[in-house]
């Protein structure tokens, strides 16, 4: 085509007519790809906005011949219920949106704590994986099949089978008189209601501050002069002396509380009830079991070489470790964790089982209470989801500051 | 020096008996090498046998030694011991397993954990991939179908609320994942797809569910959603049930496709596009079958999550096999004794799930084959 074209060049051949625009044409339009995708949503988003207006539809009238009124203005009503547990003081006279705070703390006073122990058991696990010590090795491989192998509900459940088949609390197992373990819970030292404590708990994060503002002090100094300073004990000694100070001046530090048995009951002390515990262990030694999988392939990952060179180097075995392997094998470790974290605050959820008043627990109890339905539904969904994007955000902005740094 | 040594002992071809090479096999070496060597192993080697000394003893006189195993004079046996009690399992086993299928039925529950069970395992072999399997399977459910409801050949009628125990739990596994895959599949590509609208409800689908946790969504699905249409209209609580489990695999199952989707070269794309192939062939004769390789080792962990997570049914009052075992657990003679109880059902857990993950294992190396230099 283009050759004869090239030859001839007559003029007089009639000039062809300009291609037709890609327009929606009324002839074969079906045929046409962007008239048939528009067809496609508009189908979609039809059938989706049809069946929300049907069941929300539905709902209203449902409630209204109940006599329901539909609306979030029953948060401020009284509950009319009492919560077993709680960290801030609840009553039967006060409101659903107090309850709501209740569910909120309980849910992460329990993921909170269970994260914490779960990092701590998954890494001491992952670490032990990768042990050349046969004993060691195999005994974190079998605790890992075990725990991963086997439904976290079922976990929770085993757990709050052995917490309430504990002996009551005159035959309690005593931990050197201080700590006391029975069917109705665990039972430790602690600060008595109303005392200073949440005070030293500001103080804890102040030194924690601190600590790291002293760290980056020290790195940048190593960086700069190239002379190391061991900042372990003045780290050790600002987290203790720093809540230490600020509850011995704004609380009062003879309010830590030493439970005993009086009556047929343990009083005093922090008291941590069966169905904490069961949910608490259920919920850590399983996600530990898939962190210790995610530390070991982080370390493994790092590359032979890196330690071998740091090793000509003449870098000591300690340093090897926190400054060559694990800033490398941290960047494959982050992101998965996040995911088993946020995880572990979602199947805080399964405390419903056992009877333990978390976020979900309580919402029953809430809607049942209320009879407002979708409200509590659009609430507890809200608050989950965003306890979940917040530990991402948390642990992306995390993962940020471990990432490799490309410049 | 060595090389020294060696001419002087070839010219004067005498020497020194050299000791016996340190042996480098056998217990004592192995033990040496594996256990102590070092301060730090062997401080962990003696750990660790104290912890089995303190443990190992203990556990087996209770699991077995002073175990009561039979429940012929109800709980006596296990009244009288400080071991465990097995004898609630050998009391319960029939509520545990079939829940509250009809007690003269429970053959046919049984009988359906063996077809499945079956056709599992002969699944597993990958000499057995061929159509023949397929049909196989089709028939299966139509057996399967037949054996749980009832209402033919002479079977009494057993409908779903009847249901329970490990048949339920089987059935709201397989139900799941069959049902959950193709909905994943269409979600991870209505991600991947250039119309905004269908772009956009497939990711806010996702992410809504993936942020929400599993007992929310099977809550909506079981318990809310009745409460919104006519009672008419209402499927029934096992095939809520299984629309909320089915509905949250999806999600995840989506997830694991896009990255794999994301995954394949796009100048497969391109070439099955330069080809002409209108979308749907280029999706399922292209796309897709590289996709399912590549994706198969995570998907193996998210199916076996969806086992673990039909235990979830129980919340909403399902008689699963933790919801038979709790309901088994409420007769009083024998309510002390759920450990015993729940570790059964535990081990029974784990038996499927260990193998399912080893045998995910020898898959994944299996399709790497070709990849193994």
């Amino acid at each position: 085509m283009t050759y004869s074209n090239a030859k001839t060049t007559d003029e007089s051949l009639p000039r062809r007519k300009p291609p037709k625009t890609q327009g929606l044409s009324l002839n074969g339009f079906w045929h046409d790809q962007r008239f048939r995708n528009f067809v496609a949503q508009a189908i979609v988003i039809a059938v989706v906005i049809g069946f929300f207006v049907y069941i929300i539809g539905n709902a209203q009238r449902a409630l209204s011949d109940q006599g329901i009124k539909t609306g979030f203005g029953f948060l401020m009503d009284s509950a009319g219920f009492a919560i077993g547990e709680s960290l801030i003081p609840f009553s039967a006279s006060d409101s659903f949106l107090r309850a709501y705070g209740v569910g909120i703390l309980n849910t992460l006073k329990v993921s909170f704590a269970a994260i914490i122990l779960a990092s701590i058991i998954g890494v001491l696990l992952g670490v032990a994986r990768l042990s050349r010590n046969v004993m060691l090795n195999r005994f974190a491989s079998i605790y890992v099949e075990v725990f991963r192998n086997t439904p976290q509900l079922l976990q929770i459940v085993f757990w709050y089978m052995l917490a309430v088949q504990l002996p009551g609390p005159k035959q309690a197992f005593s931990f050197g008189d201080i700590a006391f373990l029975s069917n109705r819970g665990l039972v430790l030292p602690g600060p008595g209601e109303g005392s200073g404590f949440g005070f030293a708990l500001i103080g804890l994060v102040i030194a924690a501050a601190g600590v790291v503002f002293w760290r980056r002090h020290l790195e940048k100094r190593l960086r700069q002069t190239g002379k190391k300073i061991n900042g372990l004990p003045l780290s050790i000694a600002i987290m203790v002396i720093v809540p230490a100070v600020i509850w011995t001046v704004f609380g009062s530090p003879s309010q830590i509380e030493v439970p005993a048995l009086r009556g047929f009951n343990i009083r005093g002390g922090l008291q941590l009830s069966p169905e904490f515990l069961a949910l608490f262990l259920g919920l850590s030694l399983y996600i530990a079991a898939f962190i210790a999988e995610i530390v070991r392939a982080g370390i493994a990952s790092v590359n032979k070489g890196q330690i071998e060179a740091a090793t000509a180097m003449g870098i000591k075995n300690a340093d090897v470790l926190w400054r060559v392997v694990l800033p490398q094998a941290m960047r494959v470790i982050v992101p998965p964790t996040t995911a088993q974290y946020v995880s572990l605050l979602k199947n805080s959820s399964l405390g419903v089982m056992i009877g333990y008043p978390e976020l979900f627990n309580l919402n029953n109890t809430i809607l049942t209470a209320s009879g407002n339905t979708v409200e509590a539904i659009i609430i507890m969904m809200a608050i989950y989801l965003s306890l979940t994007t917040t530990i991402a955000v948390i642990m992306n902005w995390y993962n940020r500051s471990v990432q490799l740094k490309e410049r | 020096m060595t090389s020294h040594h060696l001419i002087s002992n070839a010219q004067t071809g005498a020497s020194a008996a050299r000791p016996a090479p340190v042996a480098a096999s056998g217990l004592v070496h192995w033990a040496r090498h594996n256990l102590f060597d070092g301060i730090h192993n062997t401080i962990f080697t003696l750990l660790c046998c104290a912890l089995l000394i303190a443990t190992v003893p203990d556990l087996f006189r209770w699991a077995i030694w002073d175990a009561a195993w039979t429940s012929a004079n109800g709980a006596d046996a296990c009244k009288a011991t400080t071991g465990a009690c097995w004898a609630v399992v050998q009391e319960k086993y029939r509520l545990m397993l079939f829940g509250t299928y009809p007690y003269e039925q429970h053959w046919r529950g049984a009988l359906v954990v063996l077809i499945l069970g079956g056709m599992s395992i002969v699944s597993g072999f990958r000499i057995f991939w061929t159509k023949w399997l397929l049909v196989a399977w089709g028939g299966a459910w139509v057996a399967i179908f037949v054996l749980q409801l009832g209402g033919v050949f002479g079977l009494v009628s057993t409908p779903t609320h009847l249901w329970g125990g490990l048949p339920l739990t089987l059935l709201i596994f397989f139900g799941t994942v069959i049902g959950g895959l193709p909905v994943a599949i269409l979600l991870a590509l209505g991600r991947q797809s250039n119309l905004p609208i269908i772009k956009a409800l497939c990711i806010g689908f996702v992410e809504m569910v993936r942020g929400v946790p599993l007992v929310t969504v099977l809550f909506m699905a079981a318990l809310i959603f009745p409460l919104f249409v006519p009672e008419s209209m209402t499927p029934d609580k096992f095939v809520r049930a299984l629309i909320g489990m089915l509905m949250f695999f999806a999600a995840y199952a989506a997830d694991i496709f896009r990255g794999g989707l994301q995954a394949i070269p796009r100048g497969q794309y391109e070439a099955a596009e330069a080809l002409g192939l209108p979308y749907w062939q280029k999706t399922t004769r292209i796309i897709l079958p590289q996709t399912l390789r590549i994706v198969l080792p995570a998907l193996m962990n998210d199916i076996i999550r969806a086992f673990k997570n039909t235990t979830f049914i129980a919340i909403i009052g399902l008689f699963d096999i933790l919801g038979a075992t709790k309901s088994a657990l409420e007769d009083p003679i024998w309510v002390s004794y759920g450990t015993e109880a729940y570790l059964f059902v535990i081990a029974l857990y784990f038996v499927v799930c260990f193998s399912m993950s080893k045998y995910s294992v020898s898959l994944e190396r299996d399709l790497n084959k070709g990849n193994v230099r």
